[in-house]
């Protein structure tokens, strides 16, 4: 892709957010948040457990209103959910009762953008870039979790939204899966170019991936750092080894560790 | 080969129970030194009598009286269950869907729904012109309460991150009922319909006892009144087997429709 179809650039600005619930004292989750999703560019979000990542993520996506604040989407207020910007859920958001052809065609079809001939066609041939061919007709049940999240992968491409966001999508596999599906994102990413927000708690991982890393500080919270990672695309896992890659790693640990550290406080 | 020998050890349990169930029927019957116990027919009376060509009661697999009384009480059972079923799952999906929709009718149901089915009769005689449709009106209310209720239940446990795609993908609420809704409620639509099903059975056999001239119910309550021991009992299996039956058919028929449940659950990996 060139840079000139890029699009996809999101500006935050302002965002506060609070839980109500009854009974009980309302959740302050975020205060102030506001950064900048570069068009084309893998941003991750890195946080602790309950730092309100996913809340983010949901008001990036457009499914929950902030109290205060706007989500911009190349220069248009974000008003609801919309095939434009596709979440992929923290939990599988297949549904389990539709087999993975129908769930990928599944968009296409309810807007009616596409002949169903047109879109299983394209299906077909997502499914056999992302090694499920044998897997069409099985029903998600029957998928382990790396295959899974590559028909999520392959649900949301389908529709070709202008920014991807995945909410620690690697979350609860285990390590050799978890490896196998970062190298396989990142070659998917670095070919797709498309705008994407990552959410992770692992560091290790955001480093790998990102472009860029905002980490948040704890709820309520904000972007409280922001770190350019300026390891050479395309990249493998021989960029663990490499020297910058230990840099990124000391200056990210300081400021999580200075961050944890006004928690204790 | 697991599964098979696991089969076995279940079929031969079944049959041990079975098996247990007819000596303690005649132990009891037999051997208690109480009497009135004692005036009830052993097994093989029962069995004697319902494929007797000649039964001394009247009633057997062999006369047509027989038969009436089932097709009675099937044709009850089912046209209640039946318009259970109809308005049943829309209004709970209505309501599983729609918070102002819930908040109307969640007052009706939690009001209706604790009167006993038995408690209608009188008053759905009054109503209702004809006692059939009394019948079938008491039989039917069970069923519906039950069906409203796990529709409801089944639309509310849908994850919310299934609506999120549905959202996110561009779909229409057409689309939202007829790819999550309903195949989310499922589950719960058919544990709903069993137990409607069962209840319908239930309060059928109630309502034929107090208000009808044929059916299961009634031959069993006629059979009491004239103290025909082996015709009751023959009428309380078979309400049993038509139970049973009955509610096969509806697990057969959920399994058909949910074969996502059953190959996901029955392949890992
Ligand atoms: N629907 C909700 N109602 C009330 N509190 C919530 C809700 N969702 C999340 N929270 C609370 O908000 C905080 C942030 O949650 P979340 O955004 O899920 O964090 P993260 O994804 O970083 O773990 C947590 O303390 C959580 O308990
Ligand atoms: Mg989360």
């Amino acid at each position: 892709m060139n840079a000139a179809t890029l699009s996809g650039e999101l500006v935050v600005s302002g965002l506060r957010k609070w839980y109500h619930r009854r009974d009980q004292a309302p959740v302050h989750v975020l205060e102030d948040c506001s950064f900048r999703i570069e068009p084309g560019k893998l941003t991750v979000v890195m946080g602790t457990s309950g730092c309100g990542k996913s809340t983010l993520a949901y008001i990036l996506s457009g499914y929950i209103k902030p109290d205060e604040g706007q989500v911009q989407m190349d220069g248009q207020p974000v008003q609801g959910p919309g095939p434009d910007r596709i979440m992929v859920f923290q939990e599988t958001a297949l549904w389990p009762w539709m087999t993975v052809t129908e769930n990928i065609v599944f968009g296409p079809l309810a807007r009616k953008s596409v002949s169903r001939k047109e879109v299983t066609q394209k299906a077909l041939e997502l499914l056999r870039k992302f090694g499920l061919s044998e897997f069409k007709d099985k029903y998600p049940g029957q998928l382990s979790g790396g295959m899974k999240r590559r028909a999520e992968l392959a649900q949301a491409l389908i529709n070709s939204p202008k920014v991807m966001v995945l909410d620690e999508p690697f979350r609860g596999l285990d390590v050799m899966t978890r490896e196998l599906m970062q190298e396989y994102y990142i070659k998917l990413f670095e070919e797709t170019r498309l705008t994407t927000v990552f959410i992770t708690s692992e560091l290790e991982e955001a480093i790998f991936l990102a472009d860029r890393i905002l980490i948040m500080g704890n709820a309520p919270s904000r972007i409280v750092s922001s770190l350019e990672v300026d390891l050479p695309r395309p990249r493998t896992f021989d960029v663990l080894a490499s020297e910058r890659y230990l840099e990124i790693k000391k200056e990210a640990l300081e400021v999580l560790f200075s961050e944890s550290m006004q928690q204790a406080d | 080969m697991e599964a098979s020998w696991w089969k076995n050890r279940k079929f031969w349990l079944m049959w041990a129970g079975y098996t247990g169930a007819v000596v303690l029927w005649y132990a009891s019957v037999k051997w208690l030194p109480i009497e009135s116990f004692n005036r009830l027919p052993d097994p093989w009376t029962v069995v004697w009598e319902w494929f007797n060509p000649n039964p001394a009661f009247g009633i057997s697999i062999f006369t047509p009286n027989y038969y009436v009384h089932i097709l009675y009480s099937v044709y009850r059972a089912t046209s209640a269950f039946a318009l259970a079923v109809l308005l049943g799952v829309p209004l709970g999906i209505l309501m599983g869907w729609n918070r102002t929709f819930n908040a109307y009718a969640s007052a009706l149901v939690g009001f209706l729904r604790p009167v006993p089915p038995l408690a209608w009769v009188p008053l759905a005689i009054l109503i209702f012109p004809g006692i059939e449709i009394a019948v079938i009106f008491v039989t039917f209310l069970v069923a519906f309460f039950a069906t409203v209720m796990n529709t409801y239940v089944g639309v509310k446990s849908i994850d919310p991150d299934y609506f999120r795609a549905a959202a996110s993908l561009g779909s229409k609420p057409r689309d939202v009922l007829r790819h999550v809704i309903i195949p989310g409620a499922l589950p719960n639509i058919f544990t709903g319909l069993q137990i409607a099903m069962g209840a319908a059975w239930f309060s059928l056999a109630a309502g034929e006892m107090i208000a009808a001239q044929y059916g299961l119910g009634f031959l069993i309550f006629e059979a009491y009144n004239l103290i025909q021991f082996p015709t009751i009992v023959i009428g309380m299996a078979t309400l049993g087997i038509a139970g049973f039956i009955s509610s096969a058919g509806i697990r057969v028929m959920g399994n058909r429709l949910m074969r996502w449940r059953e190959q996901s659950f029955g392949l890992k990996g």
